[in-house]
């Protein structure tokens, strides 16, 4: 039995690899914020934002679709989603359920004892469980949970209820046990088989027919009362055979439990997507199921783009803004400071990987080609630690970075190789870009190096020069334009915001 | 109790190594006129065609063609120069697992007969073919399990169970020995040891009691291995009868709740102790299983009875003891052949004292790196003609003393009849190795250092003879420049006049150019990175330096390598 909810063939891995530079894309997109949304206060909820997310770059379209359809259908019968959530999450945690399979002790008996408890505490977790498949079916039409219900429905039915009741009854072995071995190394018993006893006769009944029966050849020896070695031994021997038995029964539990825990990180990523979607809705931003394009192309159109995080960390809608960037490998971002340049960027690399993830996107619309890493090559702060001066490991980072970009990858440059003078800088960021696009890889780069970027004006068609605006007054409207690079990164400008008041002490002095 | 000391002599024999000297089999008159023919030939080339070999004779063993010349063998103890070559640390590891062989004295142990040498190389060579050396390790496993079952029978109690290790015990030696022999005699081994013991083997598997003693065993196994009983734990007591096809119960339940199964589960079954002793509730059942199936156990116990301490066969217990021998070095060659090390089977003289290899390598040190996957720098060296010294000088950290040792151990393992470290060898049958490396001061001593060195340097040419390779490490490095330049020409002139094979290490260049006897060899640095150490030692002066990196090419960012790299 599987849930199969994040994917059509296949479970949802908490554990699985992240992208190996998943630390840098969450600290450089500001993911954390997103899994917060996502997750209220709840870490497990986090958890599952957080893998869905990372791990989505490597889904195909078909696998976004069907956890858009999916959504689709949390979002129509978000009551329905959380219920059922929490009807899973109470089988797992509940008071006989809690401790799971921890503290089972060394004794087979003890073993059998305890999974004999947790099974019949799953079993009516699960009659629950299926008793909201049957009330909900109706109403949800993805192929996820569609596939969920009628799955539910259909395996633990009542039949199969009552044979899992009769065998937790008759392994408590008030009949007595019937082990089977070979002759093993020094003649020891081997290959011990728990059999079943149906067949032994131990009432009166029985042993006046075996004596007035066929007779057959079978030797009986019975302990001294006193003989306390032999009661040991004698139960030793009883445990062999429950081992097996015990062994079989809590396998089956850590089965069921593993099969409810995957139910559970699946729901949780629909329930995080569900915590998103109330609270933009809830200050009016919009948002939309994009459109994933094949991975060979490099195209990107949308409409009132808006970076979520931002928008969740302030009161106000933010500005969203509008691009038609198909066919297009490069983007070059120049333009006034605290323009919202790195906003956009940011908001584009969470869009694509909210997109690929299966996730609605934070814009009006939204379209993208599928890539199958995002990388981040940002400006850091010194680290204190680090022998090698600000150059030095800007270039090591795009070393390792060389190391694992593709032809589907996306690139998102924020002030790279700034940090030694313009021409140098140019130079670098020049041979490094001129080869990345040569290879066709998505980039885009936010930038100040004037002779790099004016370098690509005119230089073909695959490339998109996007400027942070501002009115003729000098105020940003925090929207970008399609335009090429100006000289000027507008620091007067922002010198004056900043220090308004000594400027104007500066005139009057 | 008679029945139960007589195993223990079995046992005490199968360990023991009374196996050389008893000589039940015939022909070793003829094997010791070969003998004598063959110190007569002073040289031997290592590799000679099957055909010119004589025939195979009566099986000694797989060691030596004559154990009588080297009585000491068994118990030898470390030749002096093995600590200063590290080859302490080689044996070490060489017989590290093999305790229970006693190996140590055959590794102590020099050749002295270029055709003792040759005896083993073809040993070795034998040995290469994978099938061959699969077979004798899956040989040894076996005998080391006969042994342990041949203990176990000892030490039980029960007569039920003795029985049974020792049936175990019995049909593994069978089992191996039959194996082996039906492997050898396909033919394919070329060495006379290989063949001398391929006959014997032959012949030992095809006699009467061979094959009678294999036939009961199999008999026995295959009938205890229909015995399938129950036993029915009810209250205080059981009930033991046979196996009447009840169905399997923890099979029903998994079949249950199979629907759930979400990959591999953990394992719940508690580890229940598995005794080799019984108790007497498990005596008690055993004695009604045999009581359910009395033919078969009164079987097993006339075996017993009449087999118990008759085997096994003391020259193929010396054998399963002496071919680790070679396994040992083998499986220690892996080890560094893996890292792209060579070993080769040096042309060995007892006359000729040009030597030469290529890729030579320190084997202790290369060991050592070949378990984390590194590889150490190999060498070249060659003396020819009249040249006898090779005078190391350069750089510290260079692998100057790397490279001596590489020397010394070369001659000791050529001397064992191995293969070395290094392509293309030819070395001296030598003597004795004199060995003088610099070592941590010593305060008990009271002669002072350079006294101490003189003294010592003082013996070594004493007791050296034209036969002998000396090795010096840095000595008199505790006088001035001039008393060592002095004091090291002195000695150097002794050894041009014993005509002696020498490596000397010095920071005096000038001993490299005393003669055409010396050679000069130099370690090396790396020209584009003084700091960097190559382990180089080569045949000329030192090299000039230079350095030049820009920072892209650190990183590999230059355009070239930017589009090698990306999407690799």
């Amino acid at each position: 039995m599987k849930a199969y909810l994040l994917y059509p063939d296949r479970d949802f891995d908490l554990g699985a690899e992240l992208p190996v530079n998943a630390d840098d894309l969450v600290q450089d997109l500001e993911l954390d914020m997103l899994f917060g949304a996502m997750a209220g206060e709840d870490k497990f909820l986090f958890e599952a934002a957080r893998v869905a997310l990372l791990t989505g770059m490597a889904n195909p379209a078909d696998t976004i679709r069907y956890r858009q359809d999916a959504l689709r259908d949390c979002i129509a019968n978000p009551g329905a989603v959380r219920e059922l959530y929490q009807a899973v999450l109470a089988t797992i945690t509940g008071r006989r359920s809690r401790d799971g399979l921890l503290y089972l002790g060394n004794y087979p008996s003890a073993i059998l004892h305890r999974s004999v408890d947790l099974v019949e505490a799953q079993m009516e977790g699960l009659k629950t469980i299926r008793g909201l498949a049957e009330a909900n079916r109706d109403r949800f039409r993805s192929r996820a949970f569609s596939t969920l219900f009628s799955m539910l429905m259909a395996e633990l039915d009542g039949e199969y209820m009552q044979t899992v009741a009769r065998h937790l009854a008759q392994l408590k072995f008030r009949e007595g046990i019937l082990v089977s071995a070979h002759l093993g190394p020094g003649n020891k018993g081997r290959d011990y088989v728990l059999r079943n006893a149906r067949e032994e006769k131990t009432g009166w009944l029985e042993k006046l027919s075996r004596f007035l029966g066929p007779k057959e050849e079978e030797y009986t020896f019975h302990l001294h009362p006193r003989d306390e070695a032999g009661a040991r031994a004698l139960s030793e021997l009883r445990d062999r055979g429950i081992n097996l038995a015990a062994n079989a029964l809590a396998q089956s539990a850590e089965h069921i439990l593993s099969f409810l825990t995957m139910m559970r990180a699946e729901l949780a990523f629909y329930v995080g997507c569900l915590n998103l979607h109330d609270r933009l809705q809830g200050k009016g931003e919009p948002v939309a199921f994009p459109e994933p394009l094949p991975a060979s192309e490099r195209s990107h159109h949308f409409k009132g783009l808006y970076d979520v995080c931002l928008s969740l960390s302030m009161d106000k809608r933010v500005v969203g803004n509008d691009v038609d960037a198909d066919g297009k490998v490069l983007t070059i971002v120049t333009g006034a400071n605290s323009g919202g340049k790195s906003t956009f960027m940011r908001s584009f690399g969470l869009a694509q990987m909210m997109m690929q993830a299966g996730m609605f996107a934070p814009a009006m619309s939204f379209s993208a080609n599928l890539c199958r890493a995002v990388y981040t090559h940002y400006k850091r702060e010194e680290d204190n630690s680090m022998t090698s001066g600000k150059f030095d490991e800007e270039l090591s980072r795009m070393s390792r970075l060389a190391d694992l970009v593709t032809g589907s990858s996306l690139v998102l440059f924020n002030e790279s190789f700034a940090s030694t003078n313009d021409r140098e800088g140019s130079e670098i960021a020049r041979m490094i870009v001129d080869v990345l696009r040569e290879k066709r890889i998505k980039m885009i780069f936010v930038t100040h190096l004037y002779a790099f970027a004016h370098a690509y004006v005119g230089v073909g068609d695959d490339i998109m020069f996007l400027r942070a605006e501002r009115e003729e007054d000098g105020t940003r409207t925090f929207k970008l334009i399609e335009a090429e690079p100006l000289r000027t990164s507008y620091g007067q400008d922002l010198y004056k915001a900043v220090f308004r008041e000594g400027v104007r002490e500066t005139q009057s002095a | 109790m008679d029945q139960i000391r007589r195993p223990h002599e079995g046992v005490r024999s199968a360990q023991g190594r009374g196996a050389i000297g008893e000589t039940k089999y015939p022909g070793t008159a003829a094997s010791a006129a070969k003998r004598t023919e063959a110190t007569r030939r002073e040289e031997l080339e290592a590799v000679k065609a099957p055909a010119e070999r004589p025939a195979p004779s009566a099986f000694q063993s797989i060691l030596f063609q004559n154990p009588e010349k080297y009585p000491a063998a068994e118990t030898a103890g470390e030749p002096d120069c093995f600590g200063d070559l590290n080859l302490d640390q080689t044996m070490a590891s060489l017989t590290s697992g093999r305790d229970e062989y006693e190996l140590l004295g055959y590794f102590h142990t020099s050749l002295t007969d270029v055709d003792d040498i040759a005896y083993r190389h073809e040993i070795m060579r034998d040995l290469e073919g994978p099938a061959l050396a699969s077979r004798i390790r899956s040989f040894a496993e076996s005998m080391a399990a006969m042994r342990k079952h041949l203990v176990q029978a000892q030490k039980l109690h029960y007569r039920l169970q003795q029985e049974s290790w020792f049936l175990t015990a019995v049909d593994t030696y069978c089992g191996c020995v039959a194996e082996l022999s039906e492997f050898l005699s396909q033919g394919g081994v070329k060495s006379r040891g290989m063949q001398a013991f391929a006959a014997f083997l032959v012949d030992y598997v095809a006699s009467p009691r061979f094959q009678e003693l294999r036939n009961k065993v199999r008999t026995l196994n295959d009938d205890l291995a229909t015995v399938h009983y129950c036993v029915f734990l009810v209250g205080d007591g059981f009930r033991v009868h046979r196996y009447r096809d009840e169905t399997d119960y923890s099979a029903e339940v998994e079949e249950a709740f199979a629907k759930f199964r979400q990959g591999n589960a953990k394992d719940y079954r508690s580890k229940l102790n598995d005794w080799i002793e019984m108790n007497h509730v498990e005596e008690k059942i055993l004695e009604f299983v045999s009581q359910l199936w009395p033919e078969i156990f009164g079987r097993l116990a006339q075996f017993f009875q009449s087999e118990w301490g008759v085997f096994p066969d003391g020259k193929i217990v010396t054998f399963d003891r002496q071919v680790q021998f070679y396994l040992a070095y083998a499986e220690h060659m892996r080890r560094m052949e893996k890292v792209g090390l060579s070993f080769s089977y040096p042309v060995v003289s007892a006359k000729d004292k040009s030597v030469r290899a290529m890729d030579a390598f320190d084997i202790a040190l290369a060991a050592k790196l070949a378990a984390d996957g590194g590889r150490v720098v190999s060498n070249d060296f060659e003396l020819s003609g009249k040249e006898r010294i090779l005078v190391v000088s350069g750089p510290n950290q260079g692998g100057k003393t790397t490279f001596s040792r590489t020397f010394g151990q070369m001659h000791c393992l050529a001397s064992l009849g191995l293969p070395v470290p290094g392509r293309e060898t030819r070395l001296f049958l030598f003597g004795t190795i004199f060995t003088h490396f610099e070592r941590e001061e010593d305060i008990t001593n009271l002669r002072g250092k350079l006294q101490d060195d003189l003294v010592r340097v003082h013996e070594i040419l004493s007791r050296a003879t034209p036969r002998s390779i000396v090795i010096m490490n840095e000595i008199f490095t505790s006088t001035t420049l001039q008393d060592a330049t002095f004091l090291s020409e002195k000695v150097m002139d002794r050894i041009m006049k014993l005509d002696l094979i020498c490596v000397w290490v010095t920071f005096i260049h000038e001993l490299s150019r005393l003669g055409e006897k010396t050679v000069s060899m130099v370690s090396t640095v790396d020209p584009a990175n003084p700091d960097k150490r190559t382990y180089k030692v080569v045949r000329k002066e030192a090299s000039g330096r230079s350095y030049a990196m820009s920072i892209a090419e650190k990183y590999g960012l230059t355009e070239e390598r930017l589009k090698e790299r990306i999407g690799k």
